[in-house]
């Protein structure tokens, strides 16, 4: 079989791509999502894209899905009903949540304090303690389990989860707790903190353990039902499920774990933009995937996204390996607004989502959203989406207006420049959250723009980061797919260790090394890779001893000499990492906190696209000008369908180029090359003068 | 007063800036502010910072009025009270409130003041200052309770450059740390503090590149007149020109058997500005509790209140301090006579909330929220391990309490919360690894948040086990006098201290005590207090009281105060509901109080012995 198919299911739109491993020729399906059962909606674009491509799904293999699954669960509030079992004097553990409230000086007055993801009521305790060093304190009280699960089933818990004060340090008292369940609970899916998560604080550990089987029997429903349809459907192939950290995993891996899928729709665009940017010729690169209601961005060094250890989604923060994406609440939808009081121009964090949209989507929105102001000022032309969606530029520039309203600005046009100014700004702050405040220059990358707004703004974010070029995907829009498509399988194993330096050797990290690189490679052997095709990379948690925070580096497993040369390795590139982004050290012992195995399966071969060639002269793509209003004033911009552009062609800006499902906007002093492999290269003309067009 | 060397003596002209521009600058302002936080968490190494964030950041204009910060410290009076020059690459820190007209109020805290220069001439202050968990004196933590001044609360640094022209002080520095118990955290934290604000700095200077020297302090300007203006028109609208609105509350004894304390503030409108006026408050305490506050720093706390529900994304700022004037009498509780000591000061600050929430509330329901955990209660526990592999290496825990957030306009009050912002507790699992101690239960308790339609947040049962021989100090309050209800909700429980040794006998403990000795086995439990309620109590859903009795929130006996007749299971009996909550409702007046303090002073006094195990304060006296 030569055909690999990536899935990318978000809240409006299922993306399907479909990919000719041998030739690289692509089939797109686009299709509406189905939020009652996703797995109609995947099934139907399937369906389409085999049909575009002519084939039957019997020459369709593996899968590859990035879902919301687990993400939408929590967002909406409709995870299962979680019992969860704790030590005893801790059952408030998720109610005390830290005891953090955030927001300023009086942000208690106004803040709504979230429910926990396990009702109290559905929170029991039971006698059994370990210490900090995993010894056994007093043993765990079996009757007591016995007890407080029969509660719990009485209440009709749907799953459980289980986090006992320092289980990361002896796991026995949790395995002991679970093994009563399988006898009280039956088939109820349980989730134990020393699996899912066996590191120290127990409040983290606890909410991580708890959302993972807050989401568990909707994923683990979904996965099973959509394998079962797509083996009925012919498809020979495996399902695999991209997780929040960029690499895939099997269907039933996945649902075992479902709290590592949580960003697995926004990771998707990441490993996406890595493959564009890669075909392009960039490694380093920031991404900037802008929606309708939010925008995502994250880092790429040397083709590898920033891993971080926290997942956020809404109010939830768990701790969960996942891609470093920072969302704002910043997007196409965002509502811009005047407080009477301070008369300061706002844009977001209110959004007019897709019902009723923005005012020139004609279904009664009446607020100004920055996809208004982009109307207004010509950038979108009047048809989205293939022409099913016609822009009313009246009701946006009436929208607007209430902004000049209340505003001494002088004009809708002026006014929507301003809310186009913040929106950008409010996204330059998420990109400098990855970059500048963790040590990058942003200059040092290119920009990788899609989501259905980003290469609207695109050109400006560059302006101010100074990352160049601005890579404009093909298909910006099925980025997700792509990059689910384009990835490899992947696991890892982790252990808590706090360790100070001294109290370790070469040779005793090594063995944990062994250890966990095992852990990692198991269940990838299990779903049938074989031992040769995995590599393996080590990451520890460093700090100084006593420090609250921990930087993450990676363990060159080559370095271990035996000789101290391995912890040497890692004390030099822990203090490398806190000078680069905090100017300075301490004499303070090092520790070690967790060390983490990554197992990863090989790449798969998908060949690129290559477009046809012709040379700077773009005109052949061209089929109109358009007044738009740029830098306060009004400008003709040529009009380009991106279809019709030939490699090497070069449009120069004021340009807007529009294909199916994106609208590329090239400022003035810009622009555009397309890249053979199908992507637009912005960069300001000076530099392109200098540089030259990159091949 | 220093005097500013910039060799750049042409004053900024000034520039109009459009609102968008403005916009800009002030996002990357709040934007620099949050990062400033960050770099301190990261770096820190006490855990007082590291993990419960007991820091504050400040980002200046040029004449050092803050554009951006949480909680006022105010660089123009350190900047009058500091002799000599500053120039470029200066970085000054001082832990002296004597010294900054009260920019900082205790010498627990360190603060660091460092000009922003752009092009030569001075476009800002970047400011932060951090509680250091130990600063030497005479008991760990050095804030002794029994401290009459403040000579006895350790090392006291006058203002001076700890960089000179960008060269660390050294020596000075050494000196410094050579007073305190953990020079290492110390040395961590106040690198960080540093850091943080050559981060602001940077941050700063990037937006004069960007926009232009000019544009950025006109754009302050804009921002400060902007407050100012919504200043302006909140307090046309809030309160009547010439009437006089006062509130009083309490901080419980001085540490050294005085109290209660009597806290009072009154507001009148006289036309654009309103006055804040302390007069008719408590003389100055004899132990350490005095709040020596900055007038700026009043200004602040009464804007930020009014502000918030207002427009709750604007970037909180000095530029309306011209219509607030504030009057603090001499050798009072708000300002002693040097040499008073400060070390406890966090229950004055604490009562600030209750204090402005009482005064505003008056004429403002959003504001009218109960008397909650206006406080951050310390403990402390410290000593030599006796045995094993760290045998005779020192210990020494400075940790933070939670309590309960009082019924608010919107809803409950979160229980084991705090009203101060970012603070979070340390996980017990971390207390467990680095310290020799058990921490048994952390939980709240039970009926401690005060009835109400929306109910007050319930206190917390901190139970610690300690596994060496040691000594403990507390510092909290509310332990006499009730955190108050309101609308016809009733006062939050109190707080209470005690220790099951390990022989079996029960010690109760004062709030405020330190160099009580503990031996392993020895069981501390400390015990918070809730937070008012909010709303008559009668009013509140019967299915929400059963429901928060399942929870283990509120026992079926508590439900009663909600007129709830429900089992321990939380089933509600309806018919005997009914009949509670008329018979309840026939025994009240008609018109339920604003404020339910509880029982009347005399009467918690005379009862004082009897309901907490405590002997009554004697009232204080004028030094």
């Amino acid at each position: 079989m030569t055909y690999r198919l990536g899935v990318d299911v978000g809240g409006t739109f299922t993306d399907i791509l479909l990919v000719d491993e041998s030739s690289g020729e692509t089939y797109r399906a686009k299709t509406p999502s189905t939020p009652h059962d996703q797995s109609v909606g995947v099934l139907r674009g399937i369906m389409q894209a085999c049909a575009a491509a002519d084939i039957g799904l019997d020459q369709v293999g593996d899968v590859m899905h990035g879902t919301t699954i687990a993400t939408n669960a929590i967002l909406e509030g409709k995870g299962a009903r979680v019992g969860l079992v704790t030590t005893r004097g801790f059952r408030q553990v998720l109610q005390i949540a830290r005891s953090f409230v955030p927001g300023g000086l009086a942000g208690w007055i106004i803040w709504p304090k979230p429910e926990p993801l396990a009702a109290l009521e559905d929170t029991v305790e039971v006698g059994g303690r370990i210490a900090s060093d995993g010894t056994v304190v007093e043993d765990l009280d079996e009757d007591d389990v016995r007890a407080a699960l029969d509660k719990l089933a009485a209440q009709g818990v749907e799953a459980l989860s289980i986090s006992l004060i320092n289980s990361y340090a002896n796991p026995e008292h949790e395995r002991r707790v679970a093994k009563v369940a399988q006898e009280v609970l039956g088939g109820l899916t349980v989730s134990v903190s020393s699996s899912v998560l066996p590191e120290l604080r127990e409040y983290e550990r606890t909410l991580t353990t708890v959302a993972n089987a807050y989401v568990q029997p909707r994923v683990a429903r979904y996965t099973a039902n959509l394998s079962e349809q797509l083996t009925e459907s012919g498809v020979g192939g495996k399902l695999y499920i991209l997780r929040s950290d960029g690499g895939l995993a099997s269907a039933a891996t996945a649902a075992d774990n479902p709290v590592s899928l949580l960003l697995s729709g926004p990771a998707g665009g990441v490993s996406g933009a890595a493959w564009v940017a890669e075909q392009a010729g960039f490694s380093d690169f920031l991404t900037f995937d802008m929606g309708g209601t939010s925008t995502d961005v994250a880092l790429v060094q040397d083709r590898v996204p920033r891993i971080g250890r926290e997942t956020k989604v809404g109010d939830l923060t768990v701790r969960a390996t996942s891609v470093d994406v920072r969302t704002v609440g910043a997007g196409g939808g965002s509502i811009a607004h005047v407080p009477p009081l301070t008369q300061a121009l706002r844009v977001g964090p209110q959004s007019a989502g897709a019902v009723p949209g923005p005012a020139a989507y004609g279904q009664g929105g009446v607020e100004p959203t920055v996809t208004d102001a982009n109307v207004v000022l010509g950038y979108l032309p009047t048809s989205l989406a293939g022409g099913e969606v016609t822009l009313d530029r009246a009701a946006a520039a009436a929208a607007v207006q209430t902004i000049v309203d209340a505003t001494d600005l002088g004009s809708v046009e002026e006014a929507a420049e301003g809310i186009i100014d913040i929106v950008n700004e409010n996204m330059l702050g998420a990109l400098r959250l990855v970059s500048v405040q963790q040590g990058f220059d942003p200059r040092d990358f290119a920009l990788v723009a899609f989501g259905g707004a980003g290469p609207l703004h695109a050109n400006a974010l560059g302006r101010l980061t100074g990352a160049w070029p601005v890579i404009i995907p093909p298909s910006p829009g099925v980025l997700c797919a792509y990059g689910d498509a384009t990835t490899s399988m992947r696991d890892e194993a982790v252990r808590t260790l706090m360790r100070p330096f001294s109290s370790l050797d070469d040779d005793a990290l090594r063995d944990q090394l062994v250890e966990l690189a095992d852990d990692a490679r198991a269940s990838l052997i299990r779903d049938g890779l074989s031992e040769s095709d995995l590599t393996v990379t080590y990451a520890a948690d460093l700090r100084y001893h006593g420090q609250g925070f921990e930087i993450p580096v990676a363990i060159d497993a080559s370095a271990f000499d035996g000789n101290g040369g391995g912890l040497a390795s890692l004390r030099e590139a822990f203090d490398a990492e806190h000078e680069r982004l905090f100017s300075f050290l301490l004499g303070n012992e090092h520790e070690i906190v967790t060390v983490r195995a990554t197992a990863s399966g090989p790449r798969p071969a998908v060949a690129a696209p290559v477009l046809a060639s012709g040379d700077a002269d773009s005109s052949g793509a061209l089929v109109g000008t358009e007044s738009i209003w740029v830098d306060g004033g009004a400008v003709d911009a040529g009009l380009y369908q991106r279809d019709q552009l030939l490699a090497g062609n070069v449009v120069t800006g004021p340009a807007v180029i529009t294909e199916m499902d994106s609208t590329t906007l090239v400022l003035p002093g810009h622009a555009a090359t397309v890249h053979p492999s199908g992507s637009l290269l912005i960069r300001p003309i000076d530099q392109s003068a200098a540089d030259g067009a990159e091949g | 007063m220093a005097q500013i060397i910039q060799t750049a003596t042409e004053p900024l002209p000034t520039v109009d800036v459009d609102v968008i521009t403005l916009d800009l600058v002030e996002n990357a302002l709040r934007n620099a502010r949050y990062e400033m936080d960050e770099v301190l968490f990261r770096t820190a190494l006490s855990p007082g910072i590291r993990e419960q964030h007991d820091e504050f950041p400040l980002i200046g204009d040029p004449e050092g009025k803050m554009v951006v910060g949480q909680f006022g410290l105010s660089i123009p009076d350190f900047l009058e009270n500091f002799e000599g020059t500053i120039e470029e690459g200066d970085v000054l820190l001082t832990s002296d409130p004597y010294s900054c007209g009260a920019a900082i109020s205790h010498a627990n805290d360190w603060l660091v003041v460092m000009p922003i220069y752009f092009e030569g001439r001075i476009v800002g202050w970047a400011s932060m200052f951090g509680h250091m968990s130990d600063v030497g004196g005479k008991t760990p933590a050095s804030m002794p309770t029994d401290a009459r001044t403040i000579y006895e609360e350790g090392v006291v640094i006058p203002p001076f450059k700890l960089y000179k022209a960008g060269v660390l002080d050294e020596d000075a520095l050494r000196i410094i740390l050579n007073q305190v118990r953990k020079p290492d955290w110390n040395r961590a934290d106040l690198n960080g503090l540093v850091a943080a604000c050559s981060t602001a700095s940077r941050r700063v200077q990037e937006l004069c590149a960007r926009f232009g020297a000019d544009t950025y302090t006109s754009a302050l300007d804009a921002l400060l007149d902007r407050n100012y203006r919504a200043m302006k028109a909140l307090l046309q609208m809030v309160f009547k020109d010439g009437e006089t609105l006062s509130f009083t509350d309490y901080i419980c004894d001085d540490g050294v058997g005085y109290g209660p304390y009597e806290l009072k503030l009154s507001l009148t409108r006289n036309g654009d500005k309103v006055l804040l006026d302390f007069t008719g408050s408590s003389p100055q305490a004899k132990g350490p509790i005095n709040y020596f506050i900055n007038e700026n720093l009043v200004r602040m706390f009464f804007g930020i209140y009014m502000i918030t529900v207002a427009d709750p994304q604007i970037l909180w700022n000095d530029g309306f301090y011209p219509l607030v004037d504030v009057e603090i009498p001499e050798d009072s509780f708000w300002k002693p006579k040097f040499p008073a000591a400060l070390n406890a000061r966090n229950h004055g600050i604490g009562r600030v909330f209750d204090l402005f929430g009482g005064l505003l509330g008056q004429t403002n329901p959003d504001l009218l929220n109960a008397a909650g955990f206006s406080s951050s209660p310390h403990f402390m526990y410290s000593g030599n391990y006796s045995e094993g592999e760290r045998k005779g290496e020192w210990f020494q825990l400075y940790s933070i309490g939670f309590g309960g957030i009082p019924g608010r306009p919107i809803g409950d009050g979160p229980d084991g919360h705090s009203l101060w912002p970012s603070f979070v507790n340390i996980p017990c699992e971390y207390l467990e690894s680095y310290y020799p101690l058990r921490v048994e239960a952390w939980e709240t308790v039970s009926d401690t948040g005060g009835a109400g339609l929306h109910r007050g947040g319930n206190a917390v049962d901190a139970a610690y086990r300690f596994l060496e021989p040691g000594t403990i100090a507390i510092h909290d309050d509310r332990w006499l006098t009730y955190p108050w209800g309101v609308n016809g909700g009733e006062p939050g429980a109190r707080g209470r201290k005690w220790i099951d040794r390990v022989d079996g006998t029960r010690e109760i403990l004062p709030s405020k005590i330190h160099d009580v000795e503990v031996a392993p086995g020895d069981v501390l439990h400390f015990v918070t207090w809730g937070g008012g309620g909010w709303g008559d109590p009668l009013a509140r859903d019967p299915e929400l009281v059963g429901l928060e009795v399942r929870r283990g929130l509120v026992t079926a006996d508590g439900a009663r105060r909600y007129g709830v007749v429900c089992d321990a299971s939380g089933t509600v009996d309806t018919d005997a509901t009914a009949a509670l909550r008329a018979e309840l409702a026939a025994g009240r007046p008609d018109v339920l109080p604003t404020f339910n303090s509880g029982p009347p002073l005399e009467e918690i006094l005379a009862r004082c012995e009897e309901e907490t195990g405590l002997p009554a304060p004697k009232p204080p006296v004028a030094l």
